[in-house]
């Protein structure tokens, strides 16, 4: 048995996909599950989250028994910043335009290394979205506005 | 002279001026990303995937192709100049050729990692061209049985010979599937793990997974394990390499390509597993072995040709079967399915086009690279000096404005960012999240035949091994998961990735 189990990769694989494939099994109960003649929509997701499960028991108990450690950095501000200026990014893109949308996800990602200087992000920023707009918009014409209300 | 004829047609379908532009845009990108570390082709081609909508499927997959096989070319450069792999497939380059250029022959190697790769791209090209019609023909007499059991063993395949821990690898199959399912159901049109979000009903789009997963979720994985890179630029003296060099590495060369071959149609190995199999026997073949990773020839001519030869030959079982052998070939399935072709051994009778075009531009590919790499060496290497820092937010620009571009929607933003974080958890758990993709294409096929199959026998299961050839897939699933459990082969494979 080992105890310290928050650093253990074979549990927390096994875990996650306990959870996954419990998760599905559960959803799935609401799809009519039909016979092995006339397969509802239940069935094959039903039997893929139970394998998942079953798969995710072997992986904890290889877990309980040796104690592999999860290696490397967590990245925890490149693991916020980065999806996070992806959704700003799709916002901005419905709301202000493809230049800001841009803009912001580029300074954004920059600041989710862990290297950032303000005047050669910024400096990097400005031709990043001018080569986008040079490629996407005039190049491939995509059908996006500049900048909206302009 | 049948063959003959159908590559004069490939030919003149890829030497069309707009078809060249594309050969040449797809090798040029593949190089640079090959160069770059911490960049992938299956990165890439996610990513500009969307951008290829108004090129037109013949087009499309050419250049998409060129990204794959070009950057077999350009990890190469990197595992040489600075012995760091520029792709997974050019691991075992790095012992001899790095060895070679701190000895002042970086030149040579590169010539020979060329040559020999423009090699195997020539035979593997002529291998698609030789049993592609034939497989196809074969294959035009599946039913839906025979389908499901042809997947199952290539998903299973996959899963098993996969680099790294085998159980985690059918989870992430597993995984895949369970993406596929979500959206309307072919049947009923009952929506399935939609949670009564509109955008879900149509499924998950291909290029949301593969961009979440591997473009973005990999830069959060990168940034957090930071690595510093070397350049050894002043080595390049000359690019010929002698007649001792040629002499000697003739043999690993062939016999690289032919092992490249072998595992190129199987599913699941990726072209690591070609070049350090090629390495291997190169070693245990060589007359005085401890000249290996001191800088042997043989050692850079062998596994570049090996991984050259398998990444052509995966086209082999996706051409003619629909069928994906890597993650790769997966989103080149994904590429053919968004321009409205459905993949299967149809293609090449619908599509000869497509089919006898993409061969031929893949060798014209190659002689592209072989001509236009070894001048423009100092290019990449000065490419090389870019700091990952400015690299990154340029990826995630191109990733973001690839999948918005898809449907237009914001919706598909906010789901890779998710899948972002979803694929960063996969690695860090020790999970190799590339055979996901093969489950997620496949699931939705899988599903469907397995249902059809049923259907047909009246509910009989023993349909899958009363039809012989159905039979022959079944019959090779089990000796797969039977490896599984044999421990002489476990052990052997174990040695194998731990080495």
């Amino acid at each position: 048995m080992n105890a310290d189990l928050r650093n253990n990769k074979d549990f927390w694989a096994g875990a996650m996909l306990i959870a996954t494939g419990l998760a599905a099994v559960l959803i799935a109960r609401d799809y009519p599950f039909g016979s092995a003649f006339r397969m509802g929509p239940g069935f094959f997701p039903s039997v893929l989250g139970g394998v998942l499960a079953l798969f995710g028991i072997v992986l904890v108990a290889r877990g309980l028994r040796s104690s592999e450690k999860i290696v490397g950095g967590w990245s925890l501000r490149a693991l916020i910043v980065l999806p996070l200026s992806f959704v700003l990014f799709g916002a901005l893109m419905d709301h202000a335009g493809f230049v800001p949308a841009l803009a912001v996800l580029i300074f954004g990602s920059a600041a989710g290394g862990s290297e950032f200087k303000f005047g050669e992000i910024a400096l990097l920023t400005l031709v990043l979205t001018a080569l986008s707009v040079a490629i996407f918009i005039w190049g491939l014409s995509l059908p996006y506005p500049l900048l909206v209300g302009f | 002279m049948d063959l003959l004829n159908n590559l004069i047609f490939g030919f003149s379908v890829a030497l069309s001026l707009q078809n060249l532009a594309y050969c040449f845009i797809g090798v040029s990108v593949g190089t640079l990303i090959g160069v770059l570390p911490g960049i992938g082709p299956l990165a890439t081609i996610a990513m500009l995937l969307p951008l290829t909508y108004n090129v037109g499927p013949v087009g499309a997959l050419i250049m998409l192709a060129g990204i794959y096989y070009g950057a077999q070319y350009g990890g190469s450069t990197t595992a040489i100049l600075v012995n760091l792999p520029g792709e997974t497939s050019s691991v075992v380059t790095c012992i001899d050729g790095y060895q070679m250029a701190r000895q002042g022959r970086a030149g040579p190697a590169l010539a020979i990692a060329a040559i020999g790769s423009f090699f195997a791209g020539t035979v593997g090209t002529l291998l698609i061209a030789l049993f592609g019609p034939p497989l196809a023909d074969f294959a035009l007499k599946f039913g839906a049985p025979e389908y499901f059991s042809l997947m199952l063993m290539g998903l299973v395949a996959a899963a098993v010979l996969a680099e790294g821990d085998m159980i985690r690898s059918l989870t992430m199959v597993g995984m895949g599937l369970l993406l596929g399912i979500v959206g309307s159901d072919v049947n009923t049109g009952i929506p399935r793990f939609s949670f009564g979000i509109t955008e879900l009903t149509d499924g998950i789009g291909f290029v949301v997974v593969a961009v979440g997963v591997f473009a973005v979720g990999e830069i959060i994985n990168n940034l957090g394990d930071p690595t510093e890179r070397q350049v050894f630029t002043s080595a390049i003296k000359s690019l010929m390499p002698t007649r001792e060099d040629f002499k000697a590495s003739i043999g690993p060369i062939l016999r690289g390509t032919g092992i490249g071959a072998f595992f190129g149609v199987l599913p699941g190995t990726g072209p690591a597993v070609a070049s350090l199999s090629s390495y291997m026997l190169e070693k245990r073949i060589a007359a005085d072995p401890s000249r290996f990773g001191h800088g042997a020839i043989e050692g850079v001519a062998g596994p570049e040709s090996a991984n050259n030869a398998d990444a052509q030959c995966k086209f082999i079982p996706m051409l003619t079967l629909g069928l994906p052998a890597s993650g790769v070939m997966a989103l080149m399935l994904g590429a053919l399915t968004i321009h409205g072709i459905q993949p299967g051994p149809e293609v090449m009778t619908l599509r000869p086009e497509l089919f006898w075009g993409l061969i031929a531009s893949m060798w014209i590919g190659n002689l592209m690279l072989v001509v236009l790499n070894l001048p423009m060496v100092g290019i990449w290497v000065r490419i090389l000096k870019v700091p990952y820092r400015f690299l990154f937010p340029a990826i995630m620009a191109f990733s973001a404005i690839g999948i918005y571009s898809v449907s237009n929607s914001a919706f598909d933003v906010y789901l890779a960012a998710l899948f972002a974080v979803v694929g960063f958890l996969w690695v860090k758990l020790g999970f190799n999240p590339a055979p996901m993709l093969l489950g997620f294409v496949l699931g939705p096929m899988l599903e469907e035949h397995l249902r059809r199959a049923m259907l047909m026998s009246g509910g009989d299961a023993s349909v899958f091994v009363k039809r012989p050839i159905s039979l022959v897939f079944i019959i090779a699933t089990v000796l797969i998961l039977l490896a599984l459990v044999v421990p002489a082969i476990r052990k052997r494979r174990d040695s194998v990735a731990s080495s």
